[in-house]
Formats: structure tokens, C-alpha cells, sequence
């Protein structure tokens, strides 16, 4: 068995992501779930396995918070397992899913990936200090803001881009958010107003950084002989690939995500990808601040070093470009729950590949897309392909 | 299970109630270099994919994962975190093997409680924030609530829950890794101080720390790895209902329907008479009957009489925590299943030395992730492949 091909994406749902929910993470879970089951007009019934995705258990403040939001998952008396990667969970976990399947050992798995940030007050940017090592970085009290700063000057002084190259992202996304209907940000903006935004911490500015959110998204795969007969249009999960580098986030050169490339290298592989350029119609990296959709274009063989940024200012990853890039609105305009972020993704390449993307759909015939997330330390890359 | 794995390589740290001089990474580490060794591994880059099992909380670190890969010799390979029992790790392998697109699998977990201060808050943080924490109660008084019930239900008797922790400590003295090997009376057991009644202090395993690290690898790496692999015939994982109102309290489905799952993956028609020894979550003295009974080994309320009449010690019909189990060795948390598994695979390759049992062609081993979830693993260990 190769897995490719093997299992395919039958249904998908998600919630509004927003700044405050009012549901708690279990009806957050539920709702998603409900959705992706009447997309493809199923029951829990017919659901073998659950997996679950969520990022770190300080957001909602739940020890064991898989455990937690199991049954809210649909979980109740299923086999369940709760996998994680950091940021990079919300595509991870569909790649779960497949593992799943394609061993042999299910039919039918749903995969559910929940994040409720606004829990954690004042701001869930305080969980985030709790992830840098308790001994050697801790005691500096660094936050995200500051070390994705760090990365994305590193990347700008390597190839010589600069903060307005790099605002075209911010434009294109939140632009193409508006028309998301489950969108926390999308709105109308110039490059002068992103350039003209509150610094955060150099170079970052506000509307080059994505909001914390609170949502949920749910998937449902199923292997050959299921998803033909739950859907006319199963969309095939062609390729996967996950690869973590190194704790010491310091003694690497951050202007590359060579984690990245190895994820991505071993989708393409197992898709039979030789020329993504070429062959990818439409891409979803994971985009939580600007400059990280250039990088991460750039692993994963999108665009060459240090050029992605010119990909965005000409217009190619525009919703109408060659190689339409987030056209679902990204992060940073449809919002960032970390582990829903990056499924929210992978349901926007399943409805664009369907032709269900409505008022987002890209034109001509689509054939395979790339969703792809990252995180924990600057390590983890987390790439699937899918196919109609 | 057909499309076999097989555990190719174990690798583990001397379990100890306090490690002051080593961090989990050098735990961890030393662990690796074991398995990687007992596998035959000529370089870890032979490795395809690592998965660790964790928790955040009990780590002390949000998004913990960021920590797995440098220790393992995972840096810039396919590497990820399950939140789990070691046992939810194997299968997560056996898994990625099965994909095809994985030949070789590292699988992870480590315990070093001797860090955790206040583990009774952290896991007060497992239960649900609105319904069952503004109640305040400590989260073994669930396990007491679950013992209660088992009794009332199944006919058994505090003495079987006493004799339990007996065996177990009295098992442990056979078994260089243990901690906690005693030689006890039912009335030192039911004596012990009281907890939560009716549980007693005796009847609750002590955490230990320890690392373990397995390599799992398809049929055709393994026998060229090593003569005597260890193959995986079935896994079975279930959650019953996270929330206290709603859960079976008289079914245990949990161990029931994973039971079932593994047997089914293992082609076993009747576990009583095709399983030789089993190696089950003990953390609380009543869990070993419980589960036992839910597992089917035993019919309701027929495990403690069982164990009075000798079965479940190692020259009985059911050998049962021959390892001495959670309760003799020390609880490793989520790590447990490690405890389980190095015992399978000893018992099974026959280096068990003087608890080696007449008859270990397969065995059972099962995790819980403990109070206050509903969470359990089997997984059928076998000298034979399918």
C-alpha cells in the first residue's frame, strides 16, 4: 500500500472564527462536526475513528484537553486519539486521519481540530510563554511576537525584502477574507494603511499579524470504497508529509524553513509531484504573520529563495493569479485558531476543488492543491496534497 | 492484524522514585541508545518516523512536542506527539507502517513525576471546567466512586482489591525494576491510611520516573533486524464519555470495546484459553479486576476469587502483572505502557530471568489513562507473527 490516493475527504464544516466564543470548546467541537456530518449527509454512526487536534492544553486551561473534548468531538465509545504538532496540528491532523485509513485499519475517520484562546486571560499570548525551554529561555521571558521578529528580519536582511514587499500578503489576505463567510477579519485595506500599522515588535506591524481566535473545523475521510459512495465529488489526498527540526531554534539559520522543504518534499514524493510549480493550482500555507507565506512558499519549492514576495506584489497568487495563494482569506484574514487555522485550510482547498468556494472560487479547473501549517520552536512542517 | 509489525528494539532507564541528576532528555537519550542498539540499528538515520506520547501539563511545558525530536535522533525527520498512553503511541506506529509509506518507527514516552509538586491539582485542571471543577473535589475520589461501584456491582471484595496489591509487590521482588516490592498482609493493605473510601493508601501505585523508547519496524526490516522480533497481532483504543454523568460506571466499556477491537485485529475467538499472560493497569488495586472482567478474561464478579485461588499469580492459569505491575514497579503516567510492553517483550523473547513463565507465546497488555478520563488501550503482543 502507498496511501496515495487511497483516502479521500468526503465532507467539511466549520464554525465562525472570532475573537470571543460564547459556546465552550465542546460546542465549539460539536458544531464543526455537525457541519462536516451534513456536508456529506452522514451520521456519527457512520464514523469508525476520531482524531482530534488542538494546540496547548494552557489556551482553554483543561489538563488532558483531548480527553476533554472527546465526546463534543463525537468520540463517545469511538477510538480516539489526539495528536499534536504545535501550529502545525491543523494539517496534521487530516494527515492523522489518513494514517488512519490508509493502514488498513478503518474506513471512515473524523477529524476534528478545535482552539478556544480567548479562555486564556488577559491575552493568550501569555500561554505562549510557557513554551520556550524552562531553563535556558524562560527566564528572558521572550513572547512570539518577539522571535517571529527575529525570524522575519532574518529573512528580509538575507534577501534584501523589505516591509512593504512583504505588505502585499497582508493586502491580498485580508482582502480575500471578505468574502469567507466564517471570517473574523476580512476587510478592505491598502498597502499604505498595513505599512502605516502599529510596529509590534520590528518589523512586525498589526496587520501583517494574524488574531488570536476562537473556532473549530471538522473533516471526514473515508478510503476508496466508502467516499465513492458517500460523494459524487471525493476529493483525494494525493500526497503527505511531516518533518520537526531541532529544539534549539538558535543555533539555526532562520532565513529558510529547510523543515519545511522536507515536508513538502515528501508529499510531492508520494504524490508523484515533480514540478510543483507547475502542478499546484492552489495553495494554502500557513500564513500567521506576512512574511510567513513568502517563507513557507518558499519551502515548499513554490517560489525560489527570497522571491516569493515578488509572487504576491505581481499579482500571481492572487485569487485570479496562476497560482492563487490563500484564497480562503489566510490566517490572517479569516483568523487564527491555531489547530482550526490550518484545517480551515484544508477544508478550503476540499470546497475549492468541489467548485463549492462560491463567491472565493478560483477560476478554471483546479486539479490539485496544497495546504500547508507550521510551528512549535519555528520547527515543524506539516504539508498534505489533494486532488479532485 | 494482517500487514505485520513487529518491536524490533527496546530500550529503557532504571525506573526510580527521584532522579535529581537527570533531565528527561538524558533520560530519554540513554534510553534511545538501547533500543537503537538492541535493534541492531546500524546509524538512527535508518529511522522513518518518531512518535513521543505527552502530556502538557504533566511536562510543564505548553506545545511540548518542541522538546521530542534532538534526544531521539529525530532532528529533520517525520516526528510527532500523541497525547496518550505509550501503548496509543504503538498503535499510532503500527499505523504509519501499515501506510506503507513508513518502514521503521520509533515510539517514546517518559515519566518524571519526581518534577510534578502538586500532580492532584494538575489533573484536578482534567476535569471539565464548568460542570465538575467549581466542585472542588479531589480526582481520586472519582477512582473511590468507580471502586464503590465495581464492588457493589461485581460481588468482589476489598480483600481481592487487597490481595491485588499483595501479588503485585510480592511479583516485584522478581523484577530489577522495581520500586515498590513489599512483602504485605490484607490487613497492612486495609489498614494503610485511608484516602478516599474505600480506598486505602497501599491501593494507589506511586509514581516513578523512567524513559522508554521501542522500534518498530514492517515484517521485512524486522527480520533482518533481529531474531527474535516481537509482533503486534492487534490494537484497540476506545473512549467512553469524558464527563462523569454520562460514562458506563457498571461496564467499563472502555476496556471492553478495546479488548474487543484488539481481539478482533488478532483473529482471538476466546482470550481465556488463546492469551498466556497479561500485563493490565493497575494504578488502583480494583482497576487490575476490573479491567480483567471487562476484558473478558474474567465473567463479572469471577476475578477475585480467581486471584484467591492462585490464577493470576505467574505459575497460575492467568498470570497476571507477573512484572509486578504499576503498583510493585511505580506508575510512569502515560509512560505505563512501557512498563507493560518491556515485560511482553520479555516474556515473549524468554529473557525474563527468574519471573520467565512456562508458557509466553502471547500476551495481553492494557492501559488506562487514569482519573478522571475513560480512556483505554489494548494492544496483543505474539512470538508468532500472523
Amino acid at each position: 500500500m502507498s496511501g496515495k490516493d487511497e483516502v479521500a475527504i468526503v465532507g467539511a464544516g466549520m464554525t465562525k472564527f472570532m475573537r470571543r466564543a460564547k459556546e465552550t470548546p465542546k460546542e465549539l467541537c460539536f458544531e464543526a462536526v455537525r457541519a462536516a456530518l451534513d456536508s456529506a449527509e452522514m451520521t456519527l454512526d457512520d464514523i469508525d475513528c476520531v482524531i482530534h487536534g488542538t494546540a496547548p492544553d494552557a489556551f482553554d486551561g483543561i489538563h488532558m484537553k483531548g480527553e476533554y473534548l472527546s465526546d463534543g468531538s463525537g468520540a463517545f465509545k469511538k477510538p480516539y486519539m489526539r495528536g499534536y504538532v504545535g501550529g502545525g496540528t491543523g494539517v496534521f491532523s487530516p494527515i492523522q486521519g489518513w494514517y488512519h485509513i490508509a493502514s488498513g485499519q478503518f474506513e471512515t475517520a473524523l477529524v476534528v481540530c478545535e482552539e478556544k484562546m480567548s479562555s486564556f486571560q488577559p491575552h493568550p499570548q501569555g500561554a505562549f510563554l510557557t513554551i520556550f525551554d524552562n531553563m535556558t529561555e524562560r527566564p528572558l521571558k521572550p513572547n512570539l511576537l518577539w522571535i517571529f521578529a527575529l525570524e522575519m528580519n532574518r529573512y528580509m536582511q538575507t534577501y534584501g525584502i523589505t516591509i512593504e514587499d512583504i505588505a502585499h500578503v497582508s493586502v491580498k489576505n485580508k482582502n480575500n477574507a471578505i468574502k469567507h463567510p466564517a471570517a473574523q477579519l476580512g476587510k478592505e485595506i491598502t498597502l499604505e494603511e498595513v505599512v502605516n500599522s502599529e510596529v509590534l515588535a520590528w518589523p512586525v506591524h498589526r496587520e501583517m499579524v494574524s488574531p488570536t481566535s476562537d473556532g473549530a473545523c471538522a473533516v471526514i475521510l473515508a478510503n476508496k470504497k466508502r467516499a465513492k459512495k458517500i460523494t459524487p465529488k471525493p476529493i483525494w489526498i494525493s500526497g503527505v508529509g511531516w518533518n520537526l527540526d531541532t529544539s534549539y531554534w538558535t543555533n539555526r539559520d532562520l532565513a529558510y524553513p529547510q523543515y519545511v522543504e522536507n515536508a513538502a518534499r515528501l508529499a510531492y514524493k508520494m504524490a508523484g509531484i515533480k514540478e510543483p510549480k507547475k502542478q499546484i493550482n492552489i495553495v494554502e500555507p500557513y500564513d500567521p504573520f506576512a512574511y510567513k507565506e513568502c517563507h513557507h512558499l518558499e519551502g515548499l519549492l513554490l517560489a525560489d529563495k527570497g522571491k516569493a514576495p515578488q509572487l504576491a506584489i505581481d499579482g500571481v497568487t492572487q485569487r485570479t493569479g496562476n497560482m492563487p495563494s490563500c484564497p480562503s482569506g489566510g490566517l490572517l484574514g479569516v483568523g487564527n485558531p491555531i489547530a482550526a487555522a490550518g484545517l480551515m485550510k484544508v477544508c478550503e482547498l476540499f470546497w475549492q476543488l468541489r467548485g463549492e468556494a462560491e463567491a472565493r472560487q478560483v477560476p478554471g479547473k483546479p486539479k490539485y492543491g496544497l495546504a500547508q501549517a507550521w510551528g512549535d520552536l519555528m520547527q515543524v512542517g506539516t504539508v498534505i496534497i489533494v486532488r479532485n | 492484524m494482517s500487514n505485520s509489525v513487529a518491536i524490533v528494539g527496546m530500550g529503557y532507564t532504571s525506573p526510580r522514585p527521584l532522579t535529581p541528576e537527570v533531565s528527561y532528555k538524558e533520560m530519554i537519550y540513554e534510553a534511545a541508545i538501547k533500543a537503537y542498539h538492541d535493534a541492531n540499528l546500524p546509524s538512527h538515520k535508518d529511522i522513518d518516523g518518531f512518535v513521543t506520547c505527552a502530556e502538557d501539563f504533566i511536562e510543564g511545558t505548553s506545545i511540548f512536542d518542541e522538546y521530542t525530536p534532538d534526544q531521539l535522533g529525530g532532528v529533520q525527520k517525520p516526528m510527532h506527539t500523541i497525547t496518550g498512553d505509550l501503548l496509543h503511541g504503538i498503535a499510532t506506529a503500527v499505523m504509519n507502517i501499515q501506510t506503507g509509506q513508513q518502514d521503521i518507527v520509533v515510539v517514546e514516552a517518559h515519566s518524571k513525576l519526581s518534577n510534578v509538586k502538586s500532580l492532584d491539582h494538575i489533573t484536578h485542571y482534567a476535569t471539565d471546567p464548568i460542570l465538575t471543577r467549581p466542585l472542588n473535589v479531589n480526582p481520586h475520589a472519582f477512582a473511590a466512586l468507580d471502586m464503590q461501584r465495581f464492588l457493589h456491582v461485581s460481588k468482589n471484595t476489598l480483600k481481592h482489591c487487597a490481595e491485588v496489591v499483595i501479588k503485585n509487590k510480592r511479583n516485584a521482588f522478581k523484577n530489577d525494576l522495581s520500586c515498590h516490592a513489599q512483602n504485605l498482609t490484607v490487613q497492612e493493605v486495609l489498614d494503610s491510611e485511608e484516602t478516599f473510601r474505600p480506598l486505602t493508601h497501599l491501593q494507589k501505585a506511586s509514581p516513578v520516573d523512567g524513559a522508554f523508547v521501542f522500534v518498530l519496524a514492517n515484517a521485512k526490516k524486522a527480520k533482518k533486524l533481529n531474531k527474535k522480533p516481537i509482533w503486534i497481532r492487534g490494537c484497540g483504543w476506545i473512549s467512553d464519555s469524558p464527563s462523569l454523568e454520562t460514562r458506563a460506571w457498571d461496564t467499563c466499556d472502555y476496556a471492553k470495546l478495546s479488548g474487543q477491537m484488539a481481539y478482533r485485529q488478532a483473529k482471538i475467538k476466546n482470550p481465556k484459553t488463546q492469551i498466556d499472560f497479561f500485563e493490565i493497569d493497575d494504578t488502583y488495586a480494583f482497576k487490575e479486576l476490573q479491567h480483567l472482567e471487562a476484558l473478558g478474561i474474567y465473567d463479572k464478579g469471577k476475578s477475585g476469587n480467581a486471584l484467591l485461588n492462585g490464577a493470576l499469580d505467574p505459575d497460575g492459569a492467568m498470570p497476571t502483572n507477573v512484572s509486578g505491575g504499576t503498583l510493585g514497579v511505580g506508575t510512569f503516567h502515560d509512560a505505563s505502557g512501557g512498563l507493560r510492553t518491556v515485560e511482553m517483550i520479555k516474556q515473549l523473547r524468554g529473557e525474563a530471568g527468574p519471573r520467565q513463565l512456562k508458557k509466553a507465546n502471547t500476551g495481553l497488555a492494557f492501559s488506562w489513562r487514569g482519573v478522571p478520563t475513560t480512556s483505554g488501550i489494548t494492544v496483543i503482543y505474539s512470538r508468532k507473527g500472523a
